[in-house]
């Protein structure tokens, strides 16, 4: 079943066309791997599934429901979780404090004037339990931007997690990382998959095509082809890109 | 973040305090200094504490934030007059006017961030301030609101009056003790903690769940209710309000009362930035009327080299002695 559907999204500014009718399926549980030239539109999409932007036209169904322009704070309650190519953290919180604001538990008691965080053992256990996952157990201390690159890379990841997220949306997660960060990240990857729809959009061909199921080459704004990686590596449009030289 | 410290509704520094403010009516005279200058730093550090839920912890700036401070004054002064002269209903008031005015002004801005919002928040600062002046009838134009009462604290079975500058220390310290725990336990809160994950990045929350706008319209609404509520007691303290409180320069007097002191980096900083700057006023300002210009070559050297101000100084120096 497609627990994601985007259909005819179209997204344009003023005159230019950025996104041009795509079409695409994640059923649930799939890791679908999004790859194309810079410029060629991937990031926008995932702002529009996220509601960064919204769509001048089209369809985004979560579960059958259409969620195409609303606000990123409803569409992450609704449970798609992103990471960003520039890493976004909060930088003055501690690892733990920045996975446990992204807890559902936490949000729910987001206006809660009264009763304080230090507290609650409840919620910095539920973060640990999410640091762990990650990897990230010891540095559940350490302050944000005392963090490695790579565990930052990871933290973010902890931190979308922690949403408990039907869709978890990373872009571009190896962007900065060197053999042996990717290799650590395409481990823990591979640890969590199971558990999650995941859309990855990413320029390390060899990343992508060692993880994805299903692989959507977007270019000039549309998808111009799909597929699983066994089939892509014989696309012809695939063959004919660099993008070819790689996969 | 998450400190035991942060845990607790009142914390020993805070009991520190407020055992040292309950003896300053004992020996402030004896210093050179004056009874009246005890009420009217306290006034101003729950008003600096009230701006720095905005700058400090939501990473919000108003420079236009003496409007709410004026209309709690105006609002209290007014209460007084047609109301009823009754200290409760005027604090109330003061305090109503100025949540009203803030989700008002934060209704309109909630949606920009950065140098925009800042903006915003002076054009309505000045809306506020014309108003003041030329509503002459209501407001008494530039001459301002006088001969405002100083009514008793009536309790129903014992009533304290407020007529010399002592008692009415002593009732807005009691004030000032609600006030600061508050806003303590507000700034310790999941509420709190969202507005400090909004400072860092408004687009990280957003994506996490969190309705930016909202967040960022009560936390205008709260601020303002609380410098209303400082503003009210201003008005009673001087028995008087005027339209110059709410001008941008005195909005902007706050502003660097809470850089000074540290309240980008600390809770405590308002309470410093105000007691160093109306102090330095008091002190500098008996030897030249120039106090200004030293008090504003501070205010330069800590933008430039210690932007965190003067509690993040003594908190690096503690740091350097541990």
């Amino acid at each position: 079943m497609a627990l994601i559907e985007a259909t005819g999204v179209h997204v344009r500014f003023g005159e230019r066309v950025v996104l041009e009718d795509v079409d695409l399926v994640v059923p649930e549980g799939e890791l679908h791997g999004i790859m194309g030239p810079n410029g060629a539109g991937k990031t926008t999409f995932f702002n529009v599934l996220t509601g960064r932007v919204k769509p001048t036209r089209g369809a985004i169904r979560l579960g059958g429901e259409n969620i195409a322009g609303l606000s990123p704070d409803r569409i992450a309650a609704k449970g798609i979780a992103r990471s960003f190519q520039t890493m976004t953290l909060f930088d003055d919180f501690t690892a733990r404090d920045n996975v446990m604001v992204a807890l559902p538990a936490f949000r729910a008691r987001g206006f809660d004037m009264r009763h304080e965080v230090a507290g609650d053992a409840g919620l910095a256990t539920q973060a640990d339990d999410v640091l762990a996952c990650v990897g990230l157990s010891a540095k559940a201390k350490i302050v944000a931007r005392q963090l490695s690159y790579g565990e930052r890379r990871a933290l973010e990841i902890a931190v979308a997690l922690a949403q408990h997220p039907r869709v978890l949306c990373l872009d571009e997660p190896t962007s900065g990382l060197g053999s042996d960060g990717t290799r650590l990240l395409l481990d823990l990857i591979g640890r969590i998959r199971s558990r999650y729809t995941i859309v990855v959009i990413e320029h390390d061909m060899h990343f992508l095509f060692s993880l994805a199921e299903r692989i959507s080459v977007i270019h000039w704004g549309q998808v111009v082809a799909r597929g699983t990686p066994h089939e892509l590596r014989s696309n012809e449009w695939v063959q004919r890109s660099n993008l070819g030289r790689f996969a | 973040m998450a400190g035991d410290q942060a845990a607790r509704l009142v914390t020993p520094p805070m009991l520190v305090l407020f055992a040292v403010l309950a003896t300053v009516p004992m020996w402030i005279e004896s210093v050179g200094l004056f009874q009246y200058l005890g009420v009217e730093i306290l006034i101003w550090v729950m008003y600096g504490l009230a701006f720095n839920l905005l700058m400090g912890t939501a990473g919000l700036v108003s420079f236009g934030h003496g409007a709410y401070f004026g209309i709690g004054a105006y609002a209290f002064g007014l209460a007084q007059f047609h109301l009823s002269a009754n200290l409760w209903v005027g604090l109330v008031v003061a305090a109503l006017a100025g949540a009203i005015a803030g989700l008002f002004v934060a209704a309109f801005i909630s949606h920009r961030r950065g140098i925009y919002y800042a903006f915003m928040t002076i054009a309505f600062g000045q809306i506020f301030w014309t108003i003041a002046i030329k509503a002459y009838r209501v407001t008494g134009g530039e001459d301002g609101l006088l001969r405002i009462p100083r009514p008793p604290a009536d309790f129903g079975v014992v009533s304290f009056d407020l007529a010399d500058n002592r008692s009415l220390y002593y009732f807005v310290l009691a004030i000032f003790v609600i006030v600061l725990v508050a806003m303590w336990r507000l700034v310790n809160s999941p509420y709190g903690r969202v507005l400090a994950a909004i400072r860092q990045s408004e687009t990280r929350a957003a994506h996490l769940g969190y309705p930016v706008w909202r967040y960022k319209l009560v936390a205008f609404a709260i601020s303002a209710l609380v410098s209303a509520l400082a503003g009210g007691l201003f008005a009673m303290g001087q028995r008087a309000a005027f339209p110059d409180v709410m001008s941008v320069q005195q909005s902007g007097l706050i502003v660097m009362m809470v850089l000074v002191g540290g309240g980008l980096v600390s809770f405590w900083g308002p309470v410093i930035g105000v007691v160093v700057f109306i102090v330095a006023r008091d002190v500098i300002g008996a030897l030249t009327f120039a106090w200004m210009i030293y008090f504003g070559l501070l205010f330069m050297l800590i933008v430039l080299f210690r932007p965190e101000g003067i509690a993040g100084i003594a908190r690096s120096l503690a740091a350097r002695w541990r």
